[in-house]
């Protein structure tokens, strides 16, 4: 949550109405870094008399945005109309724009908190949970040689079975479930080295 | 008439047999499963019972406690829905003995129908045509090695109590068919307690198209037209329409007319479906009967004007089927898509979770018969069927309109669900001029996601980036169901903030 005025600070002059305490009412003017499907953007946000403007990588755009209903903002931009819906699950965060689907993560550039996710290729890979289910079968053995694409375990949800496959070639090195048991989506239920 | 009906199932179906008790003015009792006290159907009914843990063996299917809630709950008919027991004989006869309507046909005509193999017998002796292939079970697999050699490669492999593509495996030469039996067997005794599997000779690229009859308790039946059920994923319908591009109405007399005398040979009761393979010649031959409601009824209904759920409780209630076959007319063009908790990304892997927005579409033409609201947890233990979205029209070009368009209306957030696939097939020029059989999603899906979803608008990205800033600063007074993790952890996290100042923010958005 950011906080007008007070972490912000930029400007806290404007309009106070009569009925809401003083330190409640402030101008939003905030800075962000977002990535948008790993793409960067600097955005800033501006209350402007009754509207918004914002700046977008340095660049000015008038935007005029409803609150539709929690999670739906209704934004015009140029006389454009588009509907964006958010999606929050697990921490992320994903913006959809008509029918796309973006992946969206939001920074206060002056946070220290960064959250560089690097993949690597190299080293142990874990095998995660596509879904919460159940794991009905173990295919492999721990210390086993297996290639890129060989069936690992099978978890089943919905009553649909499914096969987690090792994405790289390898031993397995940890089999870290047991047949019968239950697990969510994204849990590791294997290390291939 | 009946004064209460128990539901045995759950999820959209529940529903909407619920909606057709209401509408007749009969009390609806619903059961669930310890997974499901927060699904729909609990919240539409007039009475609500637990009948145990989420294992559908445990509760769903399990034929004694269903029965004590009819007993307790003083209904006097039970609705079984599709899947779980509604073909089940055993279910229908001790809903008999028990003095208890079981809305659907009989156990006679289910024994007679419900096994694929026995069926088959039933039909060779009325001279239905059919696949080639074993009327029975297979012993051996030297005996299926042997099959598979008079009638030709490529062949199928089907579980006798089957459905939903379970214990089926298409087998292309002899190599294959050691394990393609092995496999379909143990699936077939997984899925339905039964390992037997028969043969068939394999008819590539057909269509699935299938005749909805109606049979009162009079010896009256009727067919009320063809669906095409021909794109299929895993053997599971996924599209259906009314009626099949390719029936006329000379077609459709003839198949209706073979359906009908199918009902007959098995004297069956209530609503039924007999399924057929129509080859590129448009031969067409019978491969199983429905004993029961299914999924696609509702495009039947669309173009008939008749509703399914209605005359089926009519006809358990002993009335004659107040039309006769001339009467039933068909008008106008119906589509289905069957909206699936499955993630696209991810080789259409089930999703289940929290729906933490939904946005429903509505307008002329469209019908949506659903099991989910915004705020609930879709669970993991049953079929990930979601809702159903049928477009109706003057003709099939209106339909795919009107369907299109209620697409993009449509948004559920929070789990993965296949409408973008949807998105794919309805602009596919091959669909729209209903070239299809029931290869077609499996080619379809072979392309990747090239340009289905063409960006229409290059600023699609700047105002997601736009909007996610707007969000973020809005912060928990945007946020709807959906977890909140995302921006309450952000940096100069502060207390709740209060209604009003919540107020001011929105204020400050306009």
């Amino acid at each position: 949550m950011l906080l007008i005025g007070r972490d912000c600070g930029e400007q806290t002059s404007g309009r106070v109405s009569p009925e809401l305490p003083d330190e409640s009412w402030a101008l939003l003017v905030m800075t962000y870094d977002i990535a948008i499907d790993g793409n960067h953007h600097r955005l800033e946000l501006d209350h402007v008399e009754g509207g918004w403007t914002c700046r977008l990588d340095g660049r000015e755009i008038a935007v005029d945005a409803v609150l539709a209903r929690p999670d739906v903002l209704s934004l015009r931009m140029d006389n454009k109309a588009y509907e964006v819906k958010c999606e929050r699950v697990g921490g992320d965060m994903h913006l959809w724009v008509g029918s796309v689907r973006y992946a969206a993560e939001v920074r206060d550039p002056r946070s220290l908190r960064g959250r560089a996710r690097v993949e690597d290729d190299h080293g142990p890979k874990k095998l995660t949970a596509p879904m919460p289910g159940k794991v009905v079968r173990i295919l492999v053995s721990q210390g086993t040689q297996i290639e890129a694409g060989t069936g690992v375990l099978v978890v089943e949800a919905m009553k649909m079975q499914n096969e987690v496959k090792s994405p790289k070639k390898g031993t397995v090195q940890k089999i870290l479930v047991m047949e019968g048991a239950a697990v969510n989506a994204g849990d590791v239920l294997a290390i291939v080295e | 008439m009946f004064k209460k009906i128990l539901i045995a199932n759950r999820g959209e179906i529940a529903v909407r047999v619920i909606r057709a008790c209401h509408e007749m003015g009969i009390a609806a009792v619903a059961v669930y499963s310890d997974v499901d006290r927060a699904s729909l159907h609990v919240r539409k009914a007039d009475e609500a019972y637990p009948i145990g843990p989420a294992a559908a063996s445990e509760s769903y299917l399990n034929v004694q406690k269903i029965l004590d809630v009819a007993a307790r709950s003083g209904a006097d008919a039970i609705h079984p829905g599709y899947g779980f027991l509604s073909e089940n004989a055993r279910f229908a006869r001790a809903c008999a003995d028990a003095g208890v309507k079981f809305i659907g046909p009989t156990a006679a005509a289910m024994d007679a129908m419900g096994s694929k193999t026995r069926a088959r017998q039933a039909m060779e002796r009325v001279g239905i045509p059919f696949v080639p292939g074993t009327s029975r079970g297979l012993e051996s697999f030297e005996q299926a090695e042997q099959v598979a050699e008079r009638i030709g490669y490529p062949v199928m492999l089907k579980a006798a109590a089957g459905g939903g593509g379970k214990g089926m495996r298409l087998v292309h030469a002899p190599t294959e068919l050691k394990s393609a039996l092995e496999g379909a067997r143990s699936e077939a005794e997984r899925s339905f307690g039964d390992s037997e599997v028969y043969i068939e000779k394999a008819i590539i690229n057909p269509r699935h198209i299938e005749m909805q009859i109606l049979a009162d308790e009079h010896g009256n039946t009727v067919y009320l037209g063809e669906r095409e059920c021909s794109l299929q994923r895993r053997h599971q319908k996924v599209v259906e329409e009314a009626p099949s591009p390719v029936v006329d109405a000379d077609m459709r007399r003839r198949m209706g007319e073979f359906a009908v005398r199918v009902a007959q040979a098995a004297a069956y009761t209530n609503a039924g479906t007999v399924e057929f393979l129509v080859d590129q010649q448009k031969n067409f031959y019978f491969l199983e009967m429905n004993t029961r409601l299914q999924v696609e009824h509702p495009v039947t209904e669309l173009v008939t004007g008749l509703d399914l759920v209605h005359l089926q409780i009519r006809i358990a209630n002993g009335e004659r089927l107040p039309f006769t076959q001339e009467q039933i007319q068909i008008r106008g063009h119906a589509i289905e898509c069957r909206i699936y908790a499955e993630d696209p990304d991810n080789n259409y892997f089930p999703s289940p979770g929290k729906i933490t927005l939904l946005l429903l579409p509505s307008g002329p033409g469209i019908r949506r018969d659903s099991g989910m609201y915004e705020g609930w947890t879709v669970p993991m233990d049953y079929d990930p069927l979601l809702a159903k979205l049928i477009g109706y029209g003057t003709d099939r070009d209106q339909a795919i309109g009107r369907l299109t368009r209620a697409l993009n209306e449509y948004f559920v957030g929070g789990i993965k669900t296949n409408i973008s696939l949807f998105r794919r097939i309805l602009s596919n020029p091959d669909f729209r001029a209903a070239k299809m059989d029931t290869g077609f999603l499996d080619r379809l899906l072979k392309h990747q996601n090239v340009s289905a979803e063409v960006q229409t608008d290059s600023h699609a990205a700047e105002v997601a980036a736009i909007a996610a800033g707007m969000f973020a600063l809005l912060g928990q007074a945007a946020a709807g169901a959906g977890e909140r993790a995302v921006i309450a952890d952000s940096p100069g996290k502060r207390p709740e903030p209060s209604n009003w100042k919540n107020a001011a923010y929105r204020e400050g958005l306009r």
